[in-house]
C-alpha cells in the first residue's frame, strides 16, 4: 500500500500498528505468565503467586510423579492418534486436491462438520457410543476419540497445502515411464511431505492439549490436561509450568524447522 | 482445478459407471457402518452389514489391482476417502444418532446406569425448564466473545497481511503460538492474572480505576475474577487465533493494485478499506465467527475456571449432568439441542457463503 502523506494519515498508521502490538502482546501474557511462573518457588500447594525466583522446578521437572505418568499417557495418545489420523487425513487430502469427482462437495461438506461440531457435543455423544456398546472408557477409546477429531483437521490442512500443487509432474513422470506407485513415493509424496508434517505436528498438539472430548471418554485415564483438572482443587505443581513450557520450546523449535523445510520444498517445486 | 490429466480421462469414453460405483460403495458402507453402530442392524444383520462393508474395500482393492488405468483413476478418490470417511461414520455420525436416542429415553431409577428408549420428549422439556438460563449464557457469552475476537483480531491480521512485508511468516508464526501452551494452563494462567492478589488488580488498585471498571460492569463486588466480564474474556482470549488466522487468510488473498486503482480513482483511504478491503475479506470474517462462535458456545472451562455458579454455561451443566449426576438422557437431551441450534446456524452460513474458506 501506498504511504500516506498528511500528518493524520501517518498518525493513524502508527495508532493502527500500536494496536495491533497490543492485540499481540495480548495472545502473549498468559505465555510469559506460565514460562515466568515455571521459575517461581511457590509457598503452598498452589503455584499461582509470585514468591522467589528458583531454578529448582527445571532441576527436576519429572518430580510430580502421578503428573509425569498422565504426561506420558498423554504423548502415547498423541503420537498413535496423530499417525492413524494423518494417514488417513492426508489420503482424504489428495483426494479431494488431486481428483475432480462426483459427490465430492457433499463430502466436503461432511467433513467440516466435526470442525464445527462443539466439542461437548462430540465428547458425549462418543461416550454414549460406548455407554451403548458396553465398552469401557479408557486409553482406546481416547485414542479413537482423537483420531475422530483429527482426521478432518488433518484433511483440511493437508489440501489448503497442496491446493497449488502442480499434478502435472506426475503425468511428466509417467510420460517418463514410472509406474503410478513409483510417481507416487518419488514425486508427489516428497514435495506434498512439507504439508503433512505440518498438519500432523499440529494436530500431535491438538491432541496433546485435548481436555473437553478427553474427560467424556477417559473412563479412569488420566491425562495431561485431566491431571491438571482434577488435582486443581488441591494443587497446582510448578511441574506443570515447567512441562507447559517444555511443550512450547519443543513445538516452536519443530515449527521453525518445518517451516524453513517448507520453503526450501517451495523453492524447489517452483524451480 | 482441472489439470490436463483428468481431462483427457473424462472426455475418451462418457463412463461414469466406476464412479458411480465409487460413491455409491462409500455412501453405502458408511451407511451400513452407522447402521451396526447405532445398533440399527443387530445379531445376523449386522454381520451382514459388516461383510458387505469388506466387501466394498475388496472390491476397490480388485479394481485397483486388475482394472484399466481408466477405471483405476476414477475410482481412486473414492478408495483414498474410504477409510477416513468410514471412521467418521462410525466415530462421529453413529454417535449423534445414539446420542439422539439416549435424549429420548428414560432412566428406570436414579441410580440405574442403563436407559431405556421409550420416546421420552420429557428430557427436552427439562432441558429448556431447567437449564433456560445456561443456553441463553452460553450464546450471549459466545456472542459478545466473537464480536470481541473481531475487533482485536480484524487490525492484527490486517497489519500483518499489508505491513508485514518478509516478517509475515513471523508475526504468523507468533499467532499461533498460543496453541503450543495448553488451553487448561493457559486459563489458570488468566485465574493467576485476574485474581484478588494478582497483577491485574495490583495495577487497577495503584491507577485507582476500580470505579470505572464497576461502572463499565467489568469488575463486580471489588474483583475481576469470578464475573461474567471474566469469562467472555477468557472465551475472546482463548479463540483469538481462529478469529485471526481466516480474517488473514482473505486479507492476503487481495490484490494490493486494486488499493492503487481505488487510489488512482481519488478514493481515499478510508473508503478504499470500506469499500474494496472489508468486503473482500467477509469470507475470513465469517468463516473466524464460525470457528470462534461454536467452540465459545459449548465450552466450560472458561466458566469452570474464571466464573461462578451464576455465569454457568450449557457446557458446564452438560458436563456435570453426564458426568457427575449420571443424568445420561437429560445431558443428551442438552447436547442435541445445542448442536441444532448451532447446525442450523452452520446451514444458514454455508448456504451464503461457501465452506471453502473454513480451510
Amino acid at each position: 500500500m501506498s504511504v500516506p502523506t498528511s500528518t493524520g494519515g501517518r498518525i493513524a498508521r502508527i495508532a493502527l500498528n500500536a494496536y495491533a502490538g497490543l492485540a499481540l502482546l495480548y495472545l502473549f501474557i498468559p505465555i510469559i505468565w506460565i514460562v515466568a511462573f515455571s521459575f517461581n518457588e511457590p509457598k503452598g500447594n498452589y503455584n499461582v503467586e509470585w514468591q522467589r525466583f528458583t531454578l529448582g522446578n527445571w532441576a527436576d521437572p519429572f518430580g510430580d510423579e502421578a503428573l509425569t505418568s498422565a504426561f506420558v499417557e498423554s504423548l502415547k495418545i498423541a503420537a498413535i492418534s496423530t499417525m492413524v489420523a494423518t494417514v488417513l487425513g492426508s489420503m482424504i487430502a489428495i483426494a479431494l486436491a488431486r481428483y475432480r469427482f462426483k459427490g465430492s462437495g457433499g463430502l466436503n461438506f461432511f467433513l467440516v462438520l466435526p470442525l464445527t461440531t462443539p466439542e461437548i457435543v462430540l465428547g458425549s455423544s462418543l461416550a454414549t457410543l460406548f455407554l451403548d456398546w458396553d465398552i469401557t472408557r479408557g486409553f482406546t477409546t481416547v485414542v479413537i476419540a482423537h483420531v475422530m477429531f483429527q482426521v478432518s483437521f488433518v484433511a483440511l490442512t493437508v489440501r489448503a497445502r497442496v491446493r497449488g500443487f502442480d499434478w502435472t509432474l506426475e503425468q511428466a513422470a509417467q510420460d517418463l515411464g514410472a509406474s503410478p506407485l513409483r510417481t507416487f513415493w518419488k514425486v508427489t509424496f516428497p514435495l506434498i511431505l512439507p504439508g503433512i508434517l505440518a498438519a500432523a505436528l499440529l494436530s500431535f498438539a491438538l491432541s496433546l492439549d485435548d481436555f473437553i472430548i478427553t474427560l467424556f471418554n477417559a473412563g479412569s485415564l488420566v491425562t495431561f490436561p485431566l491431571y491438571i483438572n482434577g488435582s486443581f482443587r488441591v494443587k497446582f505443581p510448578p511441574e506443570v509450568n515447567v512441562l507447559a513450557s517444555v511443550i512450547l520450546i519443543v513445538s516452536v523449535a519443530l515449527m521453525l524447522g518445518g517451516t524453513l523445510w517448507g520453503a526450501r520444498g517451495r523453492r524447489k517445486t517452483t524451480a | 482445478m482441472t489439470t490436463a490429466v483428468e481431462d483427457v480421462s473424462t472426455e475418451s469414453n462418457g463412463v461414469k459407471r466406476p464412479e458411480l460405483i465409487g460413491l455409491g460403495a462409500l455412501v453405502g458402507a458408511g451407511a451400513l457402518l452407522v447402521a451396526v453402530g447405532t445398533r440399527l442392524l443387530t445379531g445376523p444383520f449386522a454381520i451382514i452389514g459388516l461383510s458387505l462393508v469388506f466387501a466394498s474395500i475388496l472390491a476397490l482393492v480388485v479394481v485397483a489391482v486388475t482394472g484399466t488405468p481408466e477405471s483405476r483413476r476414477k475410482i481412486a478418490p473414492y478408495g483414498l476417502l474410504k477409510p477416513g470417511m468410514l471412521w467418521l461414520a462410525l466415530f462421529y455420525l453413529a454417535p449423534l444418532f445414539t446420542l439422539l436416542r439416549l435424549s429420548l429415553s428414560t432412566l428406570p431409577s436414579r441410580f440405574a446406569v442403563d436407559a431405556e428408549f421409550d420416546w421420552n420428549f420429557g428430557n427436552y422439556a427439562e432441558a429448556f425448564t431447567d437449564f433456560g438460563p445456561q443456553f441463553q449464557r452460553a450464546f450471549l457469552y459466545a456472542g459478545i466473545a466473537t464480536v470481541l475476537t473481531i475487533a482485536i483480531g480484524y487490525p492484527l491480521a490486517y497489519v500483518i497481511a499489508f505491513r508485514g512485508g518478509k516478517y509475515r511468516t513471523l508475526l504468523l508464526g507468533l499467532v499461533v503460538i498460543p496453541f503450543f501452551t495448553s488451553y487448561l494452563i493457559r486459563t489458570i494462567a488468566w485465574r493467576s492474572l485476574l485474581s484478588d492478589q494478582g497483577q491485574f488488580m495490583s495495577v487497577i488498585n495503584t491507577l485507582q480505576l476500580d470505579w470505572l471498571l464497576e461502572t463499565l460492569q467489568i469488575m463486580d463486588d471489588g474483583r475481576l475474577i469470578n464475573t461474567p466480564a471474566a469469562v467472555i474474556f477468557g472465551l475472546t482470549y482463548n479463540f483469538l487465533p481462529f478469529m485471526i488466522l481466516p480474517i488473514y487468510v482473505s486479507l492476503e488473498k487481495i490484490d494490493v493494485r486494486l488499493l492503487d486503482a481505488a487510489k488512482d480513482l481519488y478514493s481515499t483511504s478510508t473508503a478504499a478499506f470500506a469499500k474494496v478491503v472489508v468486503p473482500l475479506s467477509i469470507p475470513g470474517i465469517f468463516a473466524g465467527t464460525l470457528l470462534t462462535f461454536i467452540p465459545a458456545a459449548g465450552d466450560f472451562v472458561n466458566s469452570l475456571y474464571l466464573g461462578s455458579p451464576n455465569t454457568t454455561m450449557i457446557g458446564n451443566s452438560i458436563q456435570d449432568q453426564f458426568l457427575v449426576q449420571n443424568n445420561v438422557p437429560l445431558a443428551s437431551a442438552m447436547s442435541f439441542v445445542l448442536m441444532f441450534i448451532i447446525t442450523v446456524f452452520v446451514l444458514i452460513y454455508s448456504k451464503f457463503f461457501g465452506t471453502e474458506d473454513l480451510a
